[in-house]
Parts: structure tokens; sequence; C-alpha cells
């Protein structure tokens, strides 16, 4: 094979995993890998304003896709910027590389200008890390990035390399396999254990699906929709699994959790049988442990062993990934369980969502947030990719928008990152250009990566963006007006900014609407125009995100409704 | 609830991958009550054998998530094994070195090294007995001690 730089190498090896773009942003320490991007074409490489934003967007490309997402940054405060993002993927599980620039081998250690413990502060926040210390090992650490991003439980993976290593000159032998003696993760399921779950199954008189984020992931969501209609047992959606049934699925009782609906978390106290299919009992489905789903016998499948039984007790722990699992399951459910046993709990349920559905208080005074998402619904339902920033927006976006398909919804959910969806968007949209990318976002987060305006405008990639402005840092008041006897501290977000100028100083439009009819307008504009969009919609400024689990409640708690004294 | 665990873990000799471990511990508050490394001869692994202590669930997420880590080849929770530990002390040479060595030999060990104010003394034992060794030293002004932490191997 061909001698090269450490630098071309780089850029071969992107060629040689098909990667057809990159998000980053260039400086010192990672010039030499910039200077090869230069000369050849063997991808997009966008150009974002912030290194943060290169790493969502990254995030986004791959969330949409199912593909490797990647970007590149350069040392100290390039990598330290790309941090947040490396979080943000790491904890909802989302496959990438990220590529680092570094200061040279013999300078490391030397608090030389723009140098830091790269590989000691993402070590926490990655599924893997490598500090290259030659070229001569570069093909294979960039291989194994790639192999340990999308295998097993995804995840991001860093490369930090030194600056001198771009230079270095060694032969490049792409392994075209890897195989790691200390990575196997294991993918077929214990048949013995799923003989039992499907006993359990079958044996059950109020079992319900848990369904996680984990579906997504592996792809799984054709064989769970199956798996479901077969046995007629209803399922509910963690905020990750979105989309995994559709919106109008009669067995779908919506999503889990804190701000799930009440037949959702009803299913999960009342049920004798808790079948979780990749999800991993995170504090905001569970609510307060020692009450979560107390009467429940629990089957969890899950490819990432240390998810099983982390927090609650599993009679029936399945490891390994969950197509293959529920391959193996499927046939012997259809043999062995007869979903009419099941009405009566079913008939419970609906009496419940009867009782208590989703439900808003309309008007034609003030625009509610619930009607925006609804409305964006009607209008783009399965046309649409919907990512969304962190905040009230994001919930009522999980809660009404009508999902009709895996990687429909980009969110944030484990580490909840403002500042998460505009460049995510940007990454959806060039991920799937042929669909529209929408970000509903707030007025809070919104401003956390409103530079990638420019991004969007410069590569032609046209997101929506929705602003639903309530003038406030909206969930935190909405905690402030609950739990601190309204004492707003720093929520309130009145200076604004002109969105609409905001919006065309960098190229793009603008819309400021306070009617339904004025939505209507500036969104079937902003998708004719096809340019990026910042839409203003005024809403009620007290709406709050209901139901509610309070922070450690438990899930049959659920504030219904509120109100206001005054 | 809690217990004392000893697990044992080979890793891959690589670049960074002690603090792997110690970051895991000190990330999720697990607890190390001592640990020792060294390479495991004609490999390319390292053994780290640490002392931990917790419930049993928490025992099962270390053991978990250090399995998670990719260059940890293999995870061992000991039940059935022998544990040793080291210590050597510095002791004054005005105290009776027959006392000293007549306790030394009690806990396989012996006087190792004399100079001229000092005489260094080991002993190696379970870790159990370590601990009386050393509340036993006490009476002979030990001026400094060291413990090396615990090794094991399975029965």
């Amino acid at each position: 094979m061909a001698k090269m730089s450490g630098a071309q190498m780089v850029v071969e090896a992107m060629r040689e995993e098909g990667v057809e773009v990159v998000f980053g942003y260039p400086g010192g320490a990672i010039m030499n890998v910039y200077d090869e991007i230069y000369k050849h074409h063997y991808f997009e490489h966008i150009l974002t304003r912030h290194e943060q934003a290169a790493v969502h967007a990254a995030d986004g490309y791959a969330r949409a896709t199912g593909r490797v997402g990647v970007a590149f940054v350069t040392s100290g405060p390039g990598f330290t910027n790309a941090v947040t993002g490396i979080a943000t993927a790491y904890m909802d599980s989302v496959p990438m590389v990220i590529i680092s620039g570094q200061v040279p081998l013999s300078m490391i250690g030397t608090d030389a200008f723009q140098e830091i413990d790269a590989v000691g502060i993402s070590r926490p926040c990655t599924k893997h890390n490598f500090l290259v210390q030659s070229a001569e090992e570069l093909p294979e650490i960039l291989a194994e990035a790639f192999y340990i991003a999308r295998t097993g439980r995804p995840g991001p993976v860093h490369v930090d390399i030194p600056k001198d290593v771009t230079a270095q000159i060694a032969e490049f032998n792409y392994p075209k396999q890897i195989k790691l003696e200390t990575y196997k993760p294991t993918i077929k399921g214990n048949i013995r254990q799923i003989k039992k779950a499907v006993e359990a199954i079958a044996n059950a008189k109020k079992p319900v699906f848990y369904l996680g984020g984990g579906i997504i992931r592996s792809n799984s969501s054709d064989l769970v929709r199956e798996l479901v209609h077969t046995t007629q047992i209803p399922a509910v959606e963690t905020l990750m699994a979105r989309g995994t049934l559709r919106y109008d699925d009669e067995l779908l009782l919506g999503m889990v959790g804190m701000h799930g609906t009440y037949a959702a978390n009803m299913a999960m106290s009342e049920a004798d049988l808790l079948i979780a299919l990749g999800p991993r009992f995170d504090d905001r489905v569970t609510g307060k442990l020692s009450e979560f789903a107390k009467y429940a016998k629990i089957i969890h499948v899950d490819i990432d062993p240390s998810s099983i039984g982390k927090l609650v007790h599993v009679d029936y722990p399945i490891v390994g990934d969950l197509k293959a699992v529920l391959e193996e399951m499927l046939p012997r459910v259809k043999e062995k369980v007869d979903g009419s046993r099941y009405e009566a709990w079913r008939e419970i349920l609906r009496r419940y969502n009867e009782i208590h559905p989703l439900r808003y208080e309309d008007s034609d005074e003030v625009l509610k947030p619930e009607w925006v998402i609804q409305r964006v619904g009607e209008k783009l339902k399965g046309k649409a990719r919907i990512s969304t920033d962190v905040g009230q927006h994001q919930m009522w976006t999980a809660q009404y928008y009508p999902f009709t398909r895996p990687r429909e919804f980009i969110t944030s959910g484990g580490l909840g990152t403002m500042g998460f969806g505009f460049p995510a968007a940007i990454g959806v949209k060039r991920g799937v250009p042929d669909e529209i990318s929408v970000n509903i976002s707030g007025d809070g987060s919104i401003l956390m990566n409103i530079q990638e305006l420019m991004t969007a405008v410069e590569h032609r990639l046209p997101v929506i963006n929705i602003i639903l402005n309530n003038n406030y840092l909206g969930m935190v008041r909405q905690w402030q007006t609950f739990f601190y006897d309204k004492r707003y501290a720093e929520t309130d977000l009145s200076m604004q900014p002109d969105f609409v100028r905001l919006a065309e100083s960098f190229g793009g439009v603008g819309y400021r609407v306070k009617t339904k009819e004025e939505f209507d307008e500036a969104l079937e504009d902003a998708i004719s125009k096809g340019v990026v969009a910042l839409i203003d919609v005024v809403i009620d400024r007290y709406e709050n995100v209901l139901p509610m689990v309070p922070a450690g409640g438990s899930l049959y708690n659920m504030l219904l409704e509120y109100k206001d004294k005054e | 609830m809690s217990e004392r665990r000893v697990i044992s873990v080979i890793v891959l000799n690589e670049h960074g991958v002690l603090s792997r471990i110690t970051g895991l511990f000190a990330a999720r508050g697990y607890n190390i009550e001592s640990l020792t490394v060294a390479p495991i001869p004609g490999s390319k692994y390292s053994r780290l054998t640490v002392v931990t202590k917790g419930s049993p669930r928490v025992i099962e997420q270390i053991i978990k998530q250090l399995h998670k880590l990719i260059p940890v080849y293999k995870v061992i929770e000991h039940s059935e094994i022998v544990e040793k530990e080291m210590v050597m002390a510095k002791i004054p040479l005005e105290e009776r070195l027959s006392d000293v060595e007549a306790l030394c030999r009690a806990y396989n060990g012996n006087i190792v090294n004399i100079g001229t104010d000092t005489a260094i003394i080991m002993a190696a034992d379970e870790p159990s007995r370590i601990a009386n060794f050393v509340s036993a030293l006490k009476r002979f002004n030990p001026k400094e001690i060291v413990r090396s932490g615990v090794v094991a191997i399975e029965r």
C-alpha cells in the first residue's frame, strides 16, 4: 500500500468508511488534515460556526440516517467546545466519530498553546477514545473508532491526533475487518431466556410494552410493530422511542414518564408484566423507583448488560441485539400468545385514556403551543423530520406531534442539551435532503446556537425553526410556578432580539406570528421559499406542560391540571 | 448490605487504561479499598486487583461497567480465592530485633535489610492477618509502614 502522511490517512479513512459529509471547524493543530481536505474531494465538509454545532450537526445526521456522524475540531478550545455535543451523543447512544487535533507529541504535558488533556476530558462521555502515538497506528485506530461507534450499543468515539502525527509518513493499510479480543458485543439473545420471557407474556394478565430508544438505534421498529399487533398488548413509548408505533396506533398509550399520558403512566403502575425493549429506566420515566411498576415482573431486552438491573430488579434479563432477539421471539409469541386474553386490561386502559386524555384549552385570543405543534403535524405529518431543543416545546412536541415512523423525531433526551435542535436539524437536512427539516425550539434554546443561521444559509440547508416564544425560560418558569411559589429567578426572557431581522441579516427569512392564520401563512411561505427560516411564534406566556409527575414522585401521582389561584 | 469484594480485571496493557478504571470508580461513586496492577508475564495484558465494598447490586454494576470498557478483556469476581498482601516497615535498631524477627516469622516474613539506624522488615499474608501484623508491630515503634494492596488468585 501507499505511503502517506497521517493527515492524508485521515481523509483516506473517511473514504474507506464511505463518509459523505464531515462537520467541522479548523484550527492550528488540525491544519494538516484540513490541507488534505482542500486537496481531496472525497467528502463534503460543512463549516459550522461553532464546534458544539459541528458535533450536534453530525449527531442529527447520524440520528436521522443511522450512519456514523463525523466531526473534526482542533485542539484546546476547539475540543472543549465540542464536549457538550459529544456528551449529548453519548447519553443517547448515537454513533459518531470525533477527530480532534492535538499539540505535537513532544509538547504534550507542557501546557502548550491550545493544549488540553482532551482524552482525559472525553473519557467519561465517550464510548471509547484514543490518543494517537504515531502515524503507523493511525489507520487501525480510525477503523476501530468507526467499528466501535456503530456496533454494540452505539456511541461517540473520540480520536485525538497530535499535529506531528498528521505530518508523519507511514504505510496506509486500512483494515478491512476489525476484530477486537476485548470487545465482543452480545448479539444473539439466550434462547432459554427468550422462551421464559414468552412464557411470562403468555401467562400475564396485564402486560405492557415499554418501548425505548434501543428500538430506533437497532432499526427494529418493524419487528416491534409486528410484535405489538400480534400480541395486542398495549404499549408506551419513551421520549427516545417516539415514532416506533404510529401516532394513531390503537395500542399506543402515548409517551410515558414525567410528561407522559395518564393512561401510559397508569399502565406502568398497574401492569403485572413490563416488556421493556431497549429502554434504560431513566428517572424521567420511572419517577420514584420504589413505586415504579411495583406489581410487575420485568422482561428487559438490551444490548448493554450494564443497563439491565441497574435501577430496578429484572426478572427476565435478555442481553442481545434487539433485532436478533425479536426475530427469535416473534415466531414463539405467535405460537403461544393469544391476544384476546388481555381484552379486559385493554378496556381498563381505554377508560383511563377517556377519563384523562391529553388535552389543552385552545384559545382565539392567544396562540397555544399545543395547537402550533398539532398544526405542524397536520401540514407535515410523514413528510418532515422534527428536531427539537430542550424545554417545554420539546415536551409539547413529544406529546402532540403525530409521529409516523422511527428517526422522524430528533431530540436530546439523556443530556437535555439546549442549543441542540438547530444544528441537529442542519445535520438532518444534509442526511435526508428530500424531506423538510423542522426545528421546534423555544426563545431560550434557539439563542444557544443561533450563529448556525450562517451555516444553513451558506450550505443551502433550509431548516425551518419554529420558536415557541413565551418570553420565558419556560420549563424552569413552570417549575418555579409549581414548586418555588412563583419566584421567577432569572427566567424572564422579555429582552429579546428581533428574530425577523436577525434571520434576514444572515440571509434567511423571518416571521413573527400571533394568530393561527399568520402561522399557517408563515409556515407555507417558509416551505415554499426554501431558505433557512425563523418563525417567531408568540404563545401564551403561562402555558404549562401537563400532565406532570413532580420530580421524585410516583408515576400514578400526576398533576393533571393547574389552576392559577390568582 | 455492604460487602467486601475482590475483583480481578484483565486489561490490555495500553496507554491510559488505568485512568479508565479509576475514572469509572470515581465517576460512579464506587469505593476502592485497594488497587494493585502489574503486567501478566508473557502477554499483552495486565492484571488489576481491586478490593471494593458495596451492596450486591452495586458490585454487579461495577463488574458490568468494568466489562463495558473497551480494553477490558475479562472481569473476575472472586469467591473462592487465595488473597495475599505484603507489608514492609522500618524499625529502629534500638528495638529488640529477635522479638521483631519472631513476629515477622509468625506472618510469613523476616528482616530483609539492616542499615545504620533502622531495620527493614517484611511480611506477606492474608489481608486480615496483615492488619493484625501491623497492629502488633506498633510496640516496636515503626518509623514507616508500606502496604502493597491485595493480590488474589482463584483456587
